[in-house]
């Protein structure tokens, strides 16, 4: 997809991650960057408790034309985010078509209290199967690499806008890279945000 | 998220419907604002608390709902527009100002109250509709269905409020609240406040001006009917309500709130817009009667779509039964016909199966080949239980408790509250908190269950609270406890905030809602000097707290308080705090399968940071979320983890 032309009216993304993980950063710099592109876009965080560790997951609905409800239809998803193996399932088995396109951190989150994670090779031939593209990004690999796990959002959003799948080059982000992290800690996550360009060129 | 007075007037801004409701909070140039923490309301406060110093507005964390209230129509008897925030709850606490503010009215500056509510209940124990409060005291209602339009909303919702003399509330919900999208801010105010005066002077013409008390209500009850009607006449013509479709439809929608778009949405996916209209209520109540019956006249069929209690659905079903014979031949579809439900929340998908249902279509989102890959997937896909956070003291508190508890020996139990420590009644608290309902509840329940010594209750009784639900309820409660000589021990779970809703700070903080310092209510001395024992512990440190716990529980009268102090993780990690320790688990030590109750430290204690190794089977330290906090080396019974001060 090129900078500013959608491909699809609405374009519906969502982004499935585990509640902590930061999905709603991540969201916050897509939309925000779509409204700049003169999009008009709707984003629905999954909000209270399940941030505490639940399953959580961000839409993104992007229209040229009007303002939609920020819940993705069953079945109607477009592009699909996976900050992590099973959530990305889930949201496949709720959103997906044979259409849809996920990119996902291949990196497992265990979920506690003792339930148990299936066969994570079994989880990604499922993705692979209900997608029609996938690619795998270690995030969290590259992030502890760079010393913290917490860069991970930022390397995700790189491989994002690196994979050309959303309407927005990586000019939109910049500014907003340097408005969000002021000082010192903005040379880390543009080379956090580079890092992913580089994971799926 | 940006300075919510600093953004352009003009321009387009990707805004929360919470950061809407702010800004027009400040285009409607009010002056004080007030309110309790509570998702999905969180975040309206301190997007005008960051305001305030680009403005003139005064903004407050109050204490409780009640007193958000108060302090708001204080900035209205004295001349001056004000607005209070809440969530669904709250406004059962500010519900004994408010129902007598209907009889007393306003002052000169308009009243708004926006309340929150939370369908599908993801941010709250319960899923009550606050709607009905308006209807209660007579008091106008409208409801948003966009950032944009609760933006519009709030400011006209002060026309009106000054128009009838009326506290005047805006409903949103959670999907309203929380979505972010596109805004585009108006212009600020240039006047300056008027100036606060409370009216001085008794005016015998015009005691409306110059009193505000309820009584006589005999006085006040009739007027308020009137001023009812007239808020009815103002609806009539809203600019929030319109109508999309045919002029004579086969089926009309009323929907109100988030549910509009789903209706517009619903239509347009099974291409219904010839066929299908859809009447959007901004103002809800008093029910706009003359547009309603209007439409009603257009039609053979009606869908309501409203989320929660069918509310609308029955204002205009009474207004129908009015109006027969006229409405003899209608159809009425909604959370009475099954159609849609009056709990949980709605979505798109909601009402397309309402429509397919009633307008005879089929409708297939996905081929069957597809479907059935995922019903496979969410067989695979095991649910993922909410947790406390990586290093959260409630964690280390509620470990003190189950294992002072067993030693103790007599089948203690604690009653619970509401906040992050509510996750005590489920695994992340090992099952501790075995009571939830109120802000505040727990207390009072432990206050009288300690007085049931003289039927034979002789189990340790204890309470638990966090510090800001301290302020807010519970207060009263230990009051209570210390004045009729119960015997209990309440727990006061203090990580420095209100860490739920996100972190806001408090009367035990120091600061205000705007980062100015505030004298500090201490717990310590507020319970000494109700008559309480105090105690202090840190729960990480295990032994000594299980020690205090089980001296406390030993006493044999009175009621005692333990607070347990520890910062919230998550305060730790925006303050920067590093974390204290780095741990591994020597895996030499590690008994794995033959360790207590099958893994002790992965399915029983159950810290995020903490996983299987899937190669050698023992434990690990997930580095990805473990927050150093130490507590797991206290708890390996093969000391098996080890944790390095850093
Ligand atoms: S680390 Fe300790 S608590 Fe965890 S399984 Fe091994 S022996 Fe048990
Ligand atoms: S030190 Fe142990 S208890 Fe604390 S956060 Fe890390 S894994 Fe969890």
């Amino acid at each position: 997809m090129r900078p500013g032309k959608l491909e699809k009216e609405p374009y519906n993304v969502i982004i499935a991650g585990v509640g902590g993980q930061g999905n709603v950063l991540l969201s916050g710099f897509i939309g925000a960057a779509l409204v700049n592109e003169g999009f008009m876009v709707s984003v629905a965080d999954t909000f209270g408790v399940s941030q505490r560790g639940g399953s959580v997951a961000s839409h993104i609905k992007i229209s040229r034309k009007t303002l939609y409800s920020s819940v993705t239809l069953k079945g109607k998803a477009d592009l699909l985010i996976g900050m992590e193996p099973v959530e990305t399932l889930r949201s496949l088995a709720e959103f997906g078509n044979p259409g849809i396109i996920s990119i996902v951190n291949p990196r497992p989150f265990y979920p506690s209290g003792g339930v148990a994670y299936p066969d994570l090779g079994e989880v990604r031939r499922a993705i692979e199967r209900m997608s029609s593209r996938t690619s795998y990004v270690n995030v969290t690999e590259e992030a502890l690499k760079m010393g913290n796990p917490i860069y991970s959002n930022i390397i995700l959003l790189g491989a994002v806008i690196g994979a050309g799948v959303l309407p927005l080059g990586e000019e939109s982000i910049f500014p907003l890279l340097a408005e969000r992290f002021p000082g010192e800690i903005l040379e880390i996550n543009l080379r956090a945000f580079r890092k992913g360009i580089e994971l799926v060129s | 998220m940006a300075n919510i007075a600093t953004l352009k007037p003009g321009s387009t801004c990707l805004l929360m419907g919470n950061e809407a409701v702010a800004r027009g909070v400040l285009e409607a140039g009010a002056g004080v604002a007030s309110g309790y923490p509570g998702s999905p309301s969180s975040e309206v406060i301190p997007a005008l608390a960051e305001a305030a110093s680009q403005t003139d507005i005064y903004v407050e964390w109050s204490t409780n709902e009640k007193v958000a209230v108060e302090v708001a129509a204080g900035g209205s008897f004295a001349g001056i527009r004000s607005f209070c925030v809440m969530k669904q709850n709250g406004a059962n606490v500010a519900a004994d100002f408010i129902v007598n503010l209907n009889m007393t009215g306003i002052g000169g500056g308009g009243l708004v109250i926006f309340i929150s509510d939370d369908p599908g209940g993801g941010t709250s124990n319960n899923e009550q509709d606050s709607r009905t409060i308006a209807k209660w005291i007579d008091n106008p209602l409208m409801e948003p269905s966009s950032a944009q339009e609760a933006k519009e909303m709030i400011k006209w919702a002060y026309e009106v409020s000054e128009a009838v003399n009326l506290l005047t509330f805006v409903r949103g919900v959670g999907r309203i609240s929380y979505t972010r999208s596109n805004v585009v801010p108006g212009e600020l105010p240039r006047k300056a406040q008027p100036e606060a005066v409370f009216p001085e002077i008794w005016d015998r013409n015009n005691p409306r001006k110059s009193r505000f008390t309820s009584g006589p209500f005999p006085v006040f009850h009739a007027p308020l009917h009137e001023k009812l009607e007239k808020a009815r006449e103002i609806f009539e013509t809203s600019p929030f309500n319109s109508y999309t479709g045919p002029e004579k439809p086969e089926l009309l929608i009323i929907a109100c709130g988030a549910s509009t778009s789903y209706c517009i949405e619903g239509v347009n996916e099974l291409n219904l817009e010839d066929r299908v209209s859809v009447l959007k209520l901004g103002t809800t109540w008093p029910l706009p009667e003359k547009l309603v019956a209007k439409h009603l006249k257009t039609t053979c069929k009606v869908l309501f779509v409203e989320e929660m209690d069918p509310f609308v659905e029955r204002s205009v079903m009474e207004l129908a039964a009015a109006l027969l014979p006229e409405t003899a031949h209608l159809t009425f579809f909604g959370a009475r016909s099954g159609h849609l439900t009056p709990y949980g929340e709605l979505s798109t998908d909601s009402v397309i199966g309402a429509l397919a249902d009633i307008m005879g279509i089929t409708y297939q989102p996905r081929d069957r080949a597809y479907e059935e890959m995922c019903v496979e997937a969410a067989a695979l896909v095991p649910g993922r239980p909410i947790n406390m956070c990586p290093g959260c003291p409630h964690r280390a508190t509620y470990w003190a408790v189950k294992n002072g508890l067993s030693l103790d020996g007599r089948n203690g139990f604690v009653c619970g509250d509401v906040g992050c420590y509510s996750m005590g009644f489920a695994g992340p608290g090992f099952y501790q908190a075995r009571t939830m309902h109120a802000m505040g509840s727990g207390t009072g329940l432990a206050s009288g269950l300690g007085k049931l010594g003289r039927f034979g209750l002789d189990q340790p009784v204890l309470a638990i609270c966090g510090d800001s639900t301290f302020y807010h309820a519970v207060m009263p409660a230990l009051a209570n406890g210390v004045y009729n000589n119960s015997n209990f021990t309440l727990l006061i779970a203090d990580n420095s905030a209100t860490a739920m809703t996100g972190f806001q700070p408090h009367p035990g903080t120091g600061q205000t809602a705007t980062g100015e310092p505030a004298k500090v209510v201490e717990l310590e001395a507020v319970c000494r000097a109700m008559g309480a024992t105090v105690e202090t512990c840190d729960p990480f440190d295990l032994p000594k707290t299980i020690d205090t716990l089980l001296k406390m529980m030993a006493e044999e009268s009175g009621v005692k308080v333990v607070i347990m102090r520890h910062m919230c993780q998550l305060v730790k990690g925006k303050r920067k705090i590093a974390p204290s320790w780095k741990m591994h688990v020597d895996g030499s030590k590690c008994l794995a399968d033959a360790c207590g109750c099958h893994r002790l430290c992965t399915r029983l204690f159950g810290c995020p940071g903490l996983m299987v190794d899937g190669e050698t089977g023992k434990a690990a330290i997930d580095e990805a979320l473990c927050a150093g906090c130490g507590l797991c080396a206290q708890i390996c019974p093969a000391h098996a983890i080890i944790g390095e001060e850093v």
